[in-house]
């Protein structure tokens, strides 16, 4: 699945990069936030992810478009998986955003009060929106691969 | 949540909910409401509302979309709302339509803005047909050719969506003051201000008769049954907090200092 293996390649990355990494390495649950917290913008449409770790946008119909405005939940609030966690704003409709895993919201991307199109043009890096202490990881395995969620999008597509 | 009868004969079920004159915000409080917590398809008209409100979106910055020391002044509301889109000011010459339905009610409606926006513009090109100079553009938004008679904006959940539409049957050339021309304006608009944008609807077709194509129009893609106010409210959960509200008159002072301090730097 390709979440876990970039869950585990940057849990190594972290050994390396951060001072924090230690205390992240001590509990194996914070490295699982640290990493996922990037996976939390891969339920959005139109991404897809390549086993080689890289994720490229989807090269097909842009459902959601330009997004303006995103409403963001505060720092020590829950989230619990399939709800909605906050909203994204594109030309005159707002969404739902869906929270993949349950857990508490350990810090929120304030960047993008002010720059909310980092989430079409980064999604996986600038465009991050908050990241989450998973109080269930289990609840990982539920979630789609590179090629589950690629079909899944296509089948979609082609069913309407 | 219970399974209800959603579909009969072929037509998605809906329950036509018709309201005359119920203020703006309790009317976004129900539809927020039903969007969260029934499993029913729903289509609200409200006839009017009472008093002239300012409705933002959900992004809305008071300091680029309004005239805040003149809505001080003449102590206006202003709301904003749950949905995305622009800003109307909306008065008892305001006719409302609102759908809230499950994404798979209309089949093969994809439950995302473009489409629901599509599907909603082919229904009223079904109402308005006939009347007026209004085209179909090619992006597949109807608009009219010339000026524009209603706004339009949307909320999409998980496994819901609601599109609502304000209808400028009439208008107080007046109010139209208390709203800047928006920084991002759809390419069509041209940098045209307000007045020279919309005209009355009231000039093509009767209050009645719009209501009248509008129900049938929808009756044509749905099975109707008719709904009281007490029906969607027995429905309703009561947990549920609505976050449309009105927006206090600090916070619109805030944004006077906040627009004064923007044009210093």
């Amino acid at each position: 699945m390709a979440l876990r293996m970039w869950a585990s390649s940057t849990a190594n990355a972290l050994k390396l990069s951060t001072s924090a990494s230690r205390s992240a390495l001590a509990s194996p649950a914070f490295s699982l936030a640290r990493s996922f917290s990037t996976g939390i913008f891969a339920v959005l449409e139109g991404f897809k992810y390549a086993s080689s770790h890289e994720w490229v946008k989807h090269d097909g119909p842009d459902h959601l478009g330009e997004v303006v405005f995103v409403e963001l939940p505060e720092e020590g609030k829950s989230v619990s998986q399939g709800n909605s966690f906050g909203a994204v704003e594109s030309v005159k409709a707002t969404s739902d955003i869906n929270s993949p895993i349950s857990g508490e919201v350990v810090e929120v991307n304030t960047k993008l009060s002010e720059s909310p199109g980092l989430i079409n043009s980064s999604p996986y890096e600038d465009g991050w929106m908050i990241k989450v202490k998973p109080s269930n990881p289990s609840e990982l395995e539920s979630l789609m691969g590179a090629k589950e969620y690629t079909k899944f999008c296509e089948e979609e597509d082609a069913s309407h | 949540m219970a399974v209800s009868q959603t579909r009969d004969l072929g037509l998605p079920l809906i329950k036509l909910l018709r309201l005359k004159g119920v203020p703006i915000l309790q009317q976004l409080h129900l539809e927020e409401r039903l969007l969260r917590t029934s499993s029913d398809n729903w289509c609200i008209i409200n006839d009017g509302t009472i008093d002239p409100t300012i409705v933002m979106g959900i992004s809305g910055k008071p300091q680029e979309l309004l005239e805040i020391e003149s809505i001080l002044r003449d102590d206006i509301p202003v709301i904003r709302r749950f949905t995305g889109g622009g800003t109307v000011i909306v008065d008892q010459g305001t006719i409302f339509v609102t759908f809230i339905c499950n994404k798979d009610a209309v089949p093969g409606l994809q439950s995302y803005p473009q489409p629901i926006m599509s599907w909603s513009s082919l229904l009223y090109k079904k109402v308005f047909q006939g009347i007026g100079d209004f085209r179909l553009r090619e992006n597949g938004i109807l608009r009219a050719w010339r000026p524009q008679v209603w706004r339009e904006c949307e909320s999409i959940t998980k496994n819901r969506w609601v599109h609502h539409t304000s209808f400028l049957w009439d208008y107080e050339i007046s109010n139209m003051g208390y709203l800047k021309l928006p920084k991002r304006a759809p390419e069509y608009r041209q940098a045209r201000d307000h007045l020279e944008f919309i005209c009355r609807m009231k000039d093509y077709i009767s209050r009645s008769s719009f209501i009248d194509r509008t129900i049938e129009a929808v009756g044509s893609e749905f099975l109707l049954r008719s709904a009281e106010l007490e029906d969607a409210h027995c429905t309703l959960g009561s947990k549920f907090e609505p976050s449309s509200r009105l927006l206090r008159k600090q916070e619109l002072g805030e944004a006077i200092f906040k627009s004064l301090t923007a044009s210093q730097s």
